[in-house]
């Protein structure tokens, strides 16, 4: 029984004596650091993926805490959430960052871009941009062997077997891990885009126009058709290849339309509001001037009230859908034309439904009547015709 | 013209293979397969079959079902591991308890480190180790050598010279003394196989010619074993020559148990052992240092499968400090 | 006991298909495209412009700095354009093309066959020479060679030794301009001695090659300082520090280069360009080009015109095989493959080699079962298996620890793995992601 006792008395005696000796030697030796840090940290959602350009969560909000501003700071996991949330703690202000997507800028899938030869060596992307060209005629595209795959953390891109490209999922938190493995700079980090609607050129090639469209059917060829087409000077052509700034882009599409040989990609848009039966793809130059006659199916008619943000006077063109038949001539110039649209998507989206013909037509009127009121300059387009006859 | 291959250099290959090298040692397998038939008969076959085909199967079921991959049991090495698992237990054991063996093996030795390549642990020697501590009796009772016309589960059973060597060094005979016994059967019959003990324990020279088709064939190399003999006769020797009467020479550890077994087919296999030369030495010094110390002082009568299944936790860490010789 | 290098190698089968052609000249195409980067180093300048004409062996391009060569017509003709063609690889790189128009040299080489054995140039003459006719290492590696005569300040050679190995299977050139062109060698080597100021040359020759050793022996005992050394039929026997290492024992340190060791090594066909250099004033624009591979109707050694489109060379060898799988410009081990077969030949081009897909085929790779073959096969010392789990994980500075700036890429790591993993192709990636490191750190 003594045993017991003196056993327990003992025990508890150096538990006691440890126990302080280890407060103050956990005192003496204290890391003083700012209570802050580990504030921020327990906001930031530890994944450590180094999307912010920082190793792991907690340098970041090192970071974070240690600089006057938060520029340069933003956790692309985490969000605006997480960052307002941060700012908050900290007390300083952030800036609103749109939130980006990892964009795979190849188009060139077997049927685009034939293939030339077979590679047998190492499914590496970096292994055989290193050795040659690839297996297609163009030195730029995407080689299709998942380097990207490879360096993704969160499962957000994935190759697809059938077209040999990458496709990137909603999964994406543009931590840059893909952009950074991809040998060839083809994925670029775009913003996402309301409603996820993007558009950008689909084509890295840098060759001259020919050489380029020889390798690809989808290639950039450099001519300047869209630099030329887009009214926010949102597209720029370097080294033959156009780039779309996606801070400047309204997302009109008008540079999609003009593409000769469809390398500029729109992604999640509803489908165009005339639907043409036309063998695509053809170069389909903008005319007012010719009308051919079309067959329209379900006309889709983007009507916009709102004109506030005019900066000229805008010559609205109403198009006037013509229900007649087709003729079967040559059809090569197809009338596509738009109103030009002030970038309110809200407007665009409330009324992109399908609307009956004769609604149109009702519709149409109203609406010329509108603008007429406004601005009695306007013409519609049958008008400018008979005009000019 | 078809389109051409492109692929970085060299643009050819030695045509080896997994399957080369894992079929050469189930070749360097049949002279000593041949003897335990011979010396233990209808046993040897069944436990020899139903091993292998167990090992296959459960192989096969794992690769199929629980990782959902194309298997690909006929590599070679689940049939080695089958093999080997048979020739480290005794020729009576329970069809059974082999089954369970081989799961062990295969299931925990092999697929759960992530299958062929990934294990730490010699698949065999798991097997044998686990079914040597859940069926002690089982594992140790050794049929008597009676030929081809030996039974299966009724065969005459009696111990192995190390255990009876154990045992009369227990109850306080000298070494001489056990060796003029009539108990002991004699150097010769250790050397041809004409012991009690576990299939593979047969006979030392099926084994030795198993070795140099190996080494014919470039499949292995000769330091592992070699220098396991050599550690063991040295350590052995050094411990005899201390004292003759407590510690037994040096041959008799080379001839019997499972030292030539083990020292040639069990630590060189190439998943579990070092990949450099002066690794491979290391490796081997530490396997013959550990049998002796486990056969000598320790509890069991056999130490070599304990001996190799240490000394391959260690392979990491010889992998990592044993570098090969630079060239400059 | 022939000598050899001390750490691993492989023997692969040697399948030296072309043994024993004799030399033929391959007639001269209708036009040539010269590569201006035919080197390691800067590419050189062009010195002449579209629409002149040129004679044989004119200067067209001038070297672009020291680590740079000059570059001669092949042929006479008007120079139709200086453009970007696209090379063997695929990718475009510049390159002057010439429409051939007869066949006429430059006044100052000497045509005439005959043999000339004493050498009247000082040594800083040779090295000029050398330097003018744009000669570079012909056995693959194409450096410059008069920055390997021109060591830096305090580096003595003491031994010249001549790589007369051509260890790679089914390569031939080297074995017949040997055995033709002895005694041409013989003061090429004597040029380069005194070039270097060494007072002893050795040749290394494979024992594949008896005759060729046999025929160089009985030259060389007429001659002082010059030993011929045969050599265990083994690969890498011809890599630059396996050869010294074999021939005079000396192990170049890890980083090093041979001149630290006193050695200086060239290929036995640069030597013969030095002795058309220093003799015949003739500059670098031809080579002999082995044509083989097991579906080739004749195999054969060619004397080509740096220019000529492979495509020539593979027709006069009787054509593209039906089973061609594989074209590789120069031996198995380390060719490269490759996809434009109407790429021209260059300095470096030693062979072209045609594998029908029997023999090309790669196997899928399986999981490495740490067979420890790659380490044991391994002639610099490394673990190859280690090297590639380090590079596909990106661990860059660990290779660097692991020493992969010590792979001389010779391939026998994934020629002998039994589960044929792509080794080297990971070992490459990760040489040249760690080289980049170190570059970015200094």
């Amino acid at each position: 029984m003594s045993t017991i006792i003196i056993t327990i008395i003992s025990l508890c005696a150096i538990g006691v004596v440890s126990a302080v000796i280890l407060y103050f030697v956990a005192q003496k030796f204290k890391v003083e650091e700012d209570p802050r840090i580990d504030v921020v940290d327990g906001l930031l959602p530890s994944v450590n993926c180094g999307g912010c350009g920082y190793p792991g969560c907690r340098s970041l909000a090192e970071a974070a805490v240690k600089s006057d501003t938060l520029d340069g700071i933003y956790c692309p996991v985490g969000g605006a959430d997480t960052m307002n949330k941060i700012a908050e703690a900290l007390g300083r202000e952030i800036k609103v960052e749109a939130p980006k997507i990892a964009v795979v800028k190849c188009n060139g899938n077997c049927d685009n871009r034939p293939r030339t030869s077979q590679y047998d060596g190492a499914r590496s992307c970096a292994i055989q941009h290193s050795l040659y060209i690839g297996d297609t005629a163009c030195a730029y595209g995407c080689l299709g062997c998942g380097d990207c795959v490879t360096a993704c953390t969160f499962d957000a891109i994935d190759m697809d077997i059938t077209t040999g490209l990458p496709v990137v999922n909603e999964k994406c938190v543009a931590c840059g891990a893909c952009v950074k493995a991809c040998p060839r700079s083809i994925i670029e980090l775009r913003k996402k885009g309301p409603k996820d609607r993007r558009i950008f050129v689909s084509c890295v090639n840098k060759d001259k126009g020919g050489v380029a469209r020889k390798s690809c059917k989808v290639a950039c060829i450099g001519c300047g058709k869209c630099v030329k087409e887009c009214p926010f000077e949102a597209i720029t052509l370097e080294n033959n290849l156009a780039y779309i700034d996606f801070e400047k882009c309204r997302l009109c599409r008008k540079c999609v339309a003009a593409c000769p040989t469809n390398a500029i990609q729109e992604v999640n848009f509803p489908a165009r509001k005339v639907e043409v039966n036309m063998p695509k793809p053809t170069p389909t130059p903008k005319t007012v001037e010719k009308t051919t006659e079309v067959a329209i199916e379900t006309p889709k008619v983007e009507l916009d009230i709102k004109m506030t943000r005019v900066e000229e006077p805008v010559e609205v063109v109403v198009e006037t859908p013509q229900v007649s038949t087709i003729e079967e001539k040559q059809v090569e110039t197809v009338q596509v034309t738009e109103i030009e649209t002030v970038p309110s998507f809200q407007a665009e989206e409330q009324q992109a439904d399908a609307i009956k013909t004769e609604e149109i037509q009702a519709e149409l009127a109203k609406i010329t009547e509108a603008l007429r009121e406004e601005n009695p300059e306007l013409k519609t387009q049958e008008e400018v015709k008979t005009i000019n006859n | 013209m078809n389109k051409l291959f492109i692929s970085p250099s060299p643009h050819i290959h030695s045509g080896d293979s997994i399957e080369k090298n894992m079929y050469g040692v189930l070749i360097a397998l049949i002279p000593a397969l041949l003897c335990s038939i011979l010396l233990f008969g209808i046993g040897a076959i069944i436990v020899s079959l139903t091993a292998v085909l167990s090992c296959l199967f459960f192989e096969y079921m794992i690769q199929t079902f629980l990782l959902k991959k194309r298997a690909s049991i006929f590599d070679g090495s689940a049939i080695i591991t089958g093999l080997l698992l048979a020739f480290n237990v005794p020729s009576n054991l329970p069809v059974w308890i082999i089954i369970i063996g081989a799961l062990v093996a295969i299931g925990i030795g092999k697929m759960s480190f992530g299958g062929l390549g990934c294990n730490i642990f010699n698949p065999a020697l798991v097997g044998r180790v686990f079914l040597l501590i859940s069926f002690p009796v089982q594992m140790t009772t050794w049929p008597l050598v009676e030929g081809i016309s030996t039974a299966y589960i009724d065969a005459q059973t009696g111990a192995t010279p190390l255990a009876l060597l154990k045992e009369a060094l227990h109850t306080g005979q000298s070494v001489s003394d056990f060796l003029t016994s009539e108990t002991f059967i004699g150097y010769r019959s250790m050397l041809l196989g004409n012991i009690g003990g576990s299939l593979g324990e047969g006979s030392a020279i099926a084994i030795l010619i198993g070795f140099c088709y190996m080494l014919f064939r470039k499949i292995i190399t000769w330091h592992i074993p070699v220098s396991i003999f050599a550690t063991v006769i040295v350590f052995a020797g050094i411990l005899h020559l201390s004292n003759p009467d407590q510690f037994v020479d040096p041959f008799f550890h080379l001839l019997s148990g499972g030292m030539m077994l083990g020292a040639i087919f069990m630590a060189t296999d190439y998943v579990t052992s070092p990949m450099s030369q002066k690794g491979m030495i290391i490796f081997g010094v530490g396997i013959g240092i550990l049998t002796v110390v486990i056969r000598v002082f320790g509890a069991y009568p056999e130490g070599m499968s304990f001996a190799i299944l240490i000394m391959n936790a260690f392979t990491p860490l010889i992998n990592r400090y044993c570098k090969p010789t630079r060239f400059a | 006991m022939l000598k050899t290098f001390k750490l691993g190698g492989i023997h692969p089968r040697e399948n030296k298909l072309s043994a024993g052609e004799k030399i033929k000249a391959l007639p001269i195409p209708e036009q040539v495209v010269i590569p201006l980067s035919q080197h390691i180093g800067a590419p050189a300048t062009p010195v002449v412009q579209k629409g002149d004409t040129v004679k044989t062996g004119q200067l067209i391009a001038q070297a672009a700095g020291f680590v740079s060569a000059n570059i001669h017509s092949s042929v006479s003709g008007t120079v139709t354009a200086i453009d970007y063609v696209t090379d063997a690889s695929g990718l475009s790189k510049l390159a002057i093309t010439i429409k051939v128009e007869e066949d006429e040299w430059i006044p100052e080489i000497d045509k005439n066959n005959k043999f000339l054995p004493n050498i009247t140039l000082s040594k800083e003459e040779i090295i000029k020479a050398i330097a003018n006719a744009g000669i570079v290492g012909m056995g693959g590696a194409t450096f410059p060679t008069q920055v390997k005569l021109t060591p830096p300040p305090g580096n003595k050679a003491e031994f010249l030794i001549i790589n007369g190995v051509e260890c790679e299977p089914y390569l031939t050139s080297d074995h017949q301009v040997m055995l033709e062109k002895a005694e041409e060698i013989i003061v090429g080597i004597q040029s380069l001695m005194k070039a270097i100021d060494a007072k002893k040359a050795i040749i290394g020759i494979e024992n594949n090659k008896e005759d060729a050793i046999e025929h160089f022996q009985q030259i060389a005992n007429r001659v002082l300082g010059i030993e011929i050394c045969p050599l265990k039929i083994q690969y890498p026997q011809g890599g630059e520090k396996q050869l010294i290492q074999a021939t005079i024992g000396r192990s170049v340190a890890s980083g090093a280069l041979p001149i630290s060791v006193g050695a200086v090594v060239q290929n036995i066909g640069t030597a013969f360009a030095v002795y058309e250099a220093v003799m015949k004033h003739k500059p670098l624009f031809e080579r002999v080009v082995t044509v083989t591979g097991k579906s080739v109707k004749s195999p054969g050694n060619y004397l080509c015109r740096i220019g000529t489109p492979i495509s020539q060379l593979i027709a006069a060898a009787g054509g593209l095989p039906d089973d061609t799988s594989k074209v590789i410009g120069g031996g198995p081990m380390m060719g490269r493959s490759m996809i434009n077969i109407d790429s021209p030949i260059t300095k470096g081009t030693s062979g072209v080699l045609i594998i029908n897909e029997k023999e090309a085929a790669r196997k899928t790779a399986r999981n490495c079962i740490r067979c420890g073959k790659c380490v044991s096969v391994c002639t610099m010392g490394l673990e190859p298996y280690l090297l590639e789990k380090l590079a596909v994980t990106n661990m860059l500075e660990s290779l660097e620890i692991e020493k992969v700036m010590d792979c001389i890429e010779c391939g026998s790591c994934s020629y002998t793995c039994p589960a044929a993993r792509p080794l080297l192709d990971y070992i490459r990636l990760g040489k040249g992601r760690t080289a980049t490191m170190i570059r970015n750190r200094k």
